[in-house]
């Protein structure tokens, strides 16, 4: 039965799909894929044998990678999961990575040169804790020299080897926080040092074979610690008091404690909040006091003396063992445009091992992380190498004053992206030579001719892959006729501007939003959101697009916001303004100005908007549409949606006359006790519908009811908020709401009982998709709602139309009672998702896929044709030729259609579809850890001829023809001749 | 194939119409809102409009029957452009406590105030300003006014036809008011024309709309699908069409043909009436005959 089942799905699938599949060798035509690892936290390096030089990193995105030293290639990554940040990463027995991961209760080890795992140990977890990974130095294979993980109130020993958990100390009662661990070598005794509830240190001997606790101290400070701690030696740390004014070192040689205390104002004059930095320097520690950063050199009976000091922006690292039994660390500081890096032993601050100086891009702002690496060089003097972490996120490796790679990996925590066009093609420019003679343009055709009739050879084939590769004009810089090349503009989370070229996502410019070089009240702006300012199509030669970057001062919603405009043919900031109020909406009006500029209105949190351009021209422009100007809010905390209008200028408050106060429409408050929204979306506002009506199959004709202002909002039951399984069906219930976003109408409304979130859902036209977990049926589902117009039914008559007795281009307005009604359909789909988008064209004539991120890193196309809630069990024939499909209870998954082959776009965060100027054809970014663009053609490329297309066989074949045509007419002559002549 | 009609049945829900509502509309009437009340007569309208505007809305409740119907009393109140918000009219309703714990409100009445002169003023400067006639409701019934109020507006100008025409939606859960719905029954396209009321009294329609159930979705278990099957099976047994229909693209072009042929074959028995033989092919052979010879 099943197979039949099976058999039957298969032939109706394969008859009703379009194949969206690709050829082998059509991988990477229209493809790009660009893999990441994001801002790097740890860096180890292996570099003691011969053979590949390697540095094993830890990222920010939960990524544990291995790079070539020598060239920056990634050997192998892991993504590890959004909530399983790396704690610790190390090398042990030299063969194996460490990592210690969600809180100190993952522990895993990968194989050193291919990246599989070896083995994965949880570790036993009570509370949420700081987490500390220790692993013993030394290459011994021995069971006396365990891994040591503190986290979550329980200290693991755990075996290299294999993983094996060998004892465990449990912590939790006391409410104990491991600081430092100490493994002297030679000898069975770890010694422990932690606090007890940040006021008494405590120091355990313990048995490195057993977990037993052999010898116990513990001594109250009366101050309390607060803060990081810095161990200076291997039996000294050094803490600050809970007042941040006294340096306490605590020493516990021997099982023994003692404490120290110097004030900090001993050290240095008029100090104020001190603050104790990350890295471990041997003997001395690093201390950031009055923006600048002291050394202060602990002596041998704790006594501290300040030996140097840097300006903050100093990046530092670790110290390194290097010949000699010396210890140097490096520091790296900006000035101007270069970076300057030293190396320096710690003993000797005088002494400089290495001073470098390093020409750096502007656009990569401040060091913000550095890791040094010792080798010995050809006349055997050590050399250093240094891995910097830049502010914008990028990854450098330096070496004898040069960069000798450097990553991007600021991409890999894109948050926002929009899409630019690129230069007209002018006359005067001379565009890079495309086909570079008529030879190699003939050849080319040929060998693409021989392909097509099946002739090449393998090198052949390889010649034509690559040919097609960097084919034409894939990469130019300039506009083409058919809107396939364009510029993504992409925002990351370190405030950097992006703009990558479709044709083979190399970064064209790129643009850090503040320099260091600028002085300004906001020292680091974090990007929120990215809107199109000024998108020119009257002076398109002469004028160039810009982009608007909205950004906030801080991190709270109340921080003054910035605003930078940015030239997307240049990258460069045309201005940027600090606009003194805070930023918690940017609306983008449907008004220009006379130069293109567009309209946006910034809500703040006390309730005004302000209008920008600040020109008399826009306020003109507003001042005309004043009253029609609507806008909501949505607090989610609180479960109210409120819609507000314009009020009038807050002449009466401030003197700006672009600020305006509103007054509160509507609002719609869900009862907190049953109803908590987890997601709103609206549409794209730039989207095009092409036609507002539907023929259905019986010659009956249906409207959509295609409204800007819908809002769709999806709410839980408050204890049906958090995961998948937490609840049972009766206590959780969904429900979606469609609302108009002018009057509060809701305008459907339909609850999901047992069902779950997370809601994903993609808003377009008229309808809406959204996934959702129905915990009955242990699935997850989709549903789509349709919305039709009813008020407009009646204009089916063709005279009505004729005589032009129809309300079809009668205004619409949202103060008129909507008569709409909704269709809607539920499928189970068998894949959790990551996020939902769909395909967008420049005319909305092509039909529709949903693009739907799965779990997997994967994007899948699914025709909307799947998703239509007219879809019946047994449709008639004239509904079969209309396109419905059977229904069935599921969405069916075909593996052809992932767009993304065989890659992964690891982490994946959104996708974004762009319309190319041919209508078949639509633009698609995925963003995540990973960068994947490619072109789709939802019908196919029903309007253009595709790349492979082969003029060549075609010129062939028609002068053939004509030969031929020439051939038999002459042959038929000369028959009729001789026919004659009979 | 119970079950599929079941399913057929389920599919057709979800098709239905969202205006499924659990609702009781009526006009207001004053003497059976008497009669509802109960053994408080109310006082007439204009008192209550005269009375000064309630900043929270009165709730009494009386437990008239046994089980857990209650008689419940909620405020409609209204605020002309940025006015505050004073009493504009009153709903009643039971409200109904089902066993399970839910509640439910049932046999809504509403009764409007008349406006007063002050309110007429207020009213008629809306409509020159073409500004918003606000209402609010509480967000909960029984415990007014709830956590905060549920606010709807409209443009002044939409209500006003022969009088004034109202159509409010409440959207409940429970007991809880989500949000109201507040407008003109009819279109109000843009441009708004400024148009006073004929007559200064309120014709309003009250709906209550609750929550629809999604359907389940269907799942087609293996019996389903094995009738469904067969009725696959069945269909797919061509239909058995008209010969026209299904052979239609071959006769024309015959049809087409034979047409053709026939007129040449008349134009040539003219030509050679002798020739009483002159069929079609030998018609077309003709042509060629003479280069034979």
């Amino acid at each position: 039965m099943a197979i039949r089942v099976s058999l039957l799905l298969l032939v109706f699938l394969s008859s009703a799909v379009v194949s969206f599949s690709l050829y082998e060798d059509q991988v990477g035509l229209m493809d790009w894929h660009q893999r990441y690892i994001g801002k790097v936290k740890h860096a180890v390096f292996h570099t003691q044998k011969t053979g590949r030089k390697r540095v094993i990193v830890s990222t920010e995105e939960n990524v544990v990678a291995s790079l070539d030293l020598r060239h920056g290639e990634m050997f192998w990554r892991h993504v590890l999961g959004t909530n399983d940040a790396i704690d610790g990463v190390d090398i042990a027995l030299g063969k194996y990575v460490i990592t210690l991961s969600s809180q100190g209760s993952m522990l895993r080890a990968w194989n050193l040169p291919d990246g599989q795992m070896v083995w994965e140990t949880s570790l036993h977890s009570a509370q949420s804790s700081k987490s500390l990974l220790s692993v013993p130095i030394n290459l011994k294979v021995d069971k006396d020299y365990p891994i040591l993980a503190f986290g979550g109130g329980y200290l693991h020993a755990v075996s290299a080897v294999d993983g094996e958990v060998l004892w465990k100390k449990d912590f939790t009662a006391e409410g104990f926080e491991v600081q430092r661990v100490l493994q002297p070598p030679e000898s069975s005794i770890i010694y422990v040092l932690g606090f007890l509830h940040s006021s008494e240190a405590v120091v355990y001997q313990i048995d490195s074979k057993t977990g037993e606790v052999v010898a116990q101290k513990s001594m109250v400070f009366p101050g309390g610690f607060s803060g990081a701690i810095s161990s200076v030696s291997s039996d000294k740390v050094v803490v600050l008091d809970s007042t941040r004014s006294i340096l306490v070192t605590i020493g516990f040689l021997d099982g023994d404690i003692n404490f120290q205390k110097t004030p900090i104002s001993d050290l240095v004059k008029n100090s104020g909040n001190a603050e104790i930095l990350s890295p471990l320097l041997s003997n001395m520690l690093a201390v950031k006091v009055n923006k600048r950063t002291i050394f202060v050199r602990v002596g041998g009976e704790g006594k501290l003396e300040v030996v140097d000091s840097l300006s903050d922006e100093t990046a530092m690292s670790d110290s390194l063992p290097v010949a000699d039994d010396q210890v140097a660390f490096a520091s790296a500081h900006h000035e101007g445009s270069k970076i300057h890096l030293m190396v320096k032993l710690v003993d000797d601050l005088d002494t400089v091992l290495l001073r470098e100086s390093i020409e750096m891009d502007q656009h990569r702002g401040r060091v913000h992380k550095v890791f040094i690496n010792n080798y010995i060089k050809t006349d055997r003097s050590n050399g250093f190498r240094a891995l910097i972490v830049m502010e914008d996120h990028s990854l450098l490796l330096l070496q004898q004053g040069a960069i000798v790679w450097s990553r991007e990996e600021g991409l890999a925590s894109v948050t926002d992206v929009t899409t630019a066009e690129l230069p007209v093609e002018k006359d005067g420019v001379s565009v890079a030579k495309v086909e570079h003679t008529l030879v190699d343009w003939l050849k080319g055709h040929m060998l693409k001719l021989k392909g097509s009739l099946l002739l090449a050879s393998l090198e052949d084939v390889a010649a034509i892959q690559e040919m097609r590769m960097k084919s034409s004009g894939r990469s130019k810089l300039t506009r083409d006729h058919n809107g396939f090349r364009k510029l993504f503009i992409a925002l990351t989370r370190a405030g950097k501007l992006f703009a990558l070229h479709t044709g083979d996502g190399r970064i064209v410019w790129s643009m850090l939003l503040n320099s260091p070089t600028k002085s300004e009240a906001c020292e680091r702006p974090s990007g929120i959101n990215l809107y199109q300012w000024q998108v020119p199509h009257h002076h398109a030669m002469d004028e160039n697009p810009s982009v608007l970057v909205v950004g906030r001062c801080g991190s709270d919603s109340s921080a003054p916001g910035v605003l930078s405009f940015v030239d997307v043919y240049t990258g460069k900031e045309i201005s940027s303004s600090d606009i003194g109020h805070s930023v918690v909406r940017v609306m983008p009006l449907p008004f220009t100005d006379s130069t293109e500029q567009r309209l946006h209105l910034i809500a703040d949190t006390e309730g005004h908007v302000h209008l920008y351009p600040k020109t008399s021209e826009a306020l003109s422009i507003f001042q005309r549409e004043f009253q029609n100007v609507y806008w909501y809010t949505v607090e989610g905390d609180d479960g109210i949606i409120r819609g507000h209008g314009m009020k009038s200028s807050c002449a009466g408050e401030t003197a700006d006359e672009y600020c305006f106060t509103t007054k509160e429409l509507w609002t719609v408050v869900f009862p907190s006790e049953s109803e908590k929204i987890i997601s709103t979306l609206t549409r794209k506002p730039n989207e095009v519908v092409h036609t507002q009506a539907k023929v259905s199959t019986d010659q009956d004709l249906l409207y959509k009811y295609v409204s800007r202002n819908l809002l769709f909002v999806a709410t839980v039951s408050p204890k049906g908020a958090g995961e998948i399984g937490s609840v049972t069906p009766e206590e959780s219930a969904l429900v979606v709401y469609l609302i108009d976003t002018i009057t509060g109408r809701i305008l459907h409304r339909l609850s999901h009982q047992g069902c779950q979130g997370p809601v994903h859902a993609v808003f377009s036209e008229n309808w809406v998709v959204y996934h959702y977990f129905n915990l009955r049926a242990h699935k997850y589902e989709v549903t789509v709602v349709e919305i039709y117009d009813q008020s407009r039914a009646e204009n089916k008559n063709v005279w009505k139309l004729v005589l032009g007795k129809h309300n079809l281009t009668a205004p619409i307005s949202s103060y008129s009672r909507p008569e709409m009604f909704t269709k809607s359909q539920s499928y189970f789909f068998a894949q959790s998702v990551k996020t939902i988008a769909v395909t967008s064209t420049a005319k909305g004539i092509t039909s529709k896929q949903l693009l739907i991120g799965t779990i997997g890193d994967q994007i899948l196309a699914l025709d909307k044709r799947f998703v239509d809630p007219r879809r019946t069990l047994n449709p008639s024939q004239a509904e079969k030729e209309e396109g419905i499909i059977p229904l069935t209870d599921s969405l069916p998954i075909i593996p052809q259609s992932y767009i993304t082959h065989s890659l992964k776009v690891e982490g994946l965060r959104g996708i974004v579809t762009a319309p190319a100027k041919l209508e078949s054809t639509t633009h698609v970014f995925a963003y995540g850890v990973d960068l994947f663009y490619t072109r789709l053609a939802p019908s196919k490329t029903y309007d253009s001829l595709t790349d492979d297309f082969s003029y060549a066989l075609l010129l062939i074949t028609i002068v053939a023809l004509v030969a031929a045509i020439y051939i038999t007419w002459v042959i038929s002559e000369k028959k009729e001749l001789s026919e004659k002549w009979r | 194939m119970p079950n599929l009609t079941l399913v057929l049945f389920l599919s057709t829900l979800l098709f239905s119409s969202s205006f499924a509502f659990q609702s009781d509309e009526l006009l207001l009437d004053d003497e059976e809102f008497g009669l509802e009340g109960g053994s408080h007569p109310r006082s007439p309208e204009p008192v209550i409009t005269d009375s000064p505007p309630k900043q929270t809305p009165s709730i009494r409740r009386r437990y008239s029957d046994p089980d857990l119907d209650s008689k419940i009393q909620f405020t409609l109140e209204h605020a002309f452009g940025d006015s505050d918000f004073s009493s504009a009219g009153t709903f009643s309703a039971r409200l109904k406590t089902w066993s399970h714990g839910g509640q439910t409100l049932t046999k809504l009445r509403f009764s409007r105030n008349e406006f007063s002169d002050e309110e007429k003023d207020a009213f008629q400067n809306l409509l020159k300003g073409d500004d918003f006639y606000r209402i609010r409701l509480p967000s909960n019934v029984v415990t007014p006014p709830g956590r905060e109020y549920v606010i709807a507006s409209v443009r002044a100008r939409c209500l006003p036809r022969d009088g004034l025409d109202e159509h409010i939606v409440i959207h409940m859960d429970g007991a809880n008011i989500l949000a109201v719905s507040y407008g003109s029954p009819g279109a109000c396209p843009y441009p708004r024309q400024l148009k006073l009321p004929g007559k200064w009294t309120f014709n309003s329609h009250t709906i209550l709309k609750s929550s629809e159930q999604a359907p389940r979705t269907p799942i087609f278990t293996e019996e389903i699908l094995g009738s469904s099957e067969n009725m696959e099976g069945e269909a797919e047994a061509p239909v058995e069409r008209s010969f026209w229909a299904k052979y239609w693209m071959y006769l024309i072009p015959l049809g087409l043909i034979v047409m053709n042929a026939v007129t040449q074959a008349s134009n040539m028995a003219e030509e050679q009436p002798a020739g009483s033989q002159g069929q079609a092919p030998a018609a077309i052979q003709r042509g060629s005959a003479p280069r034979r010879r």
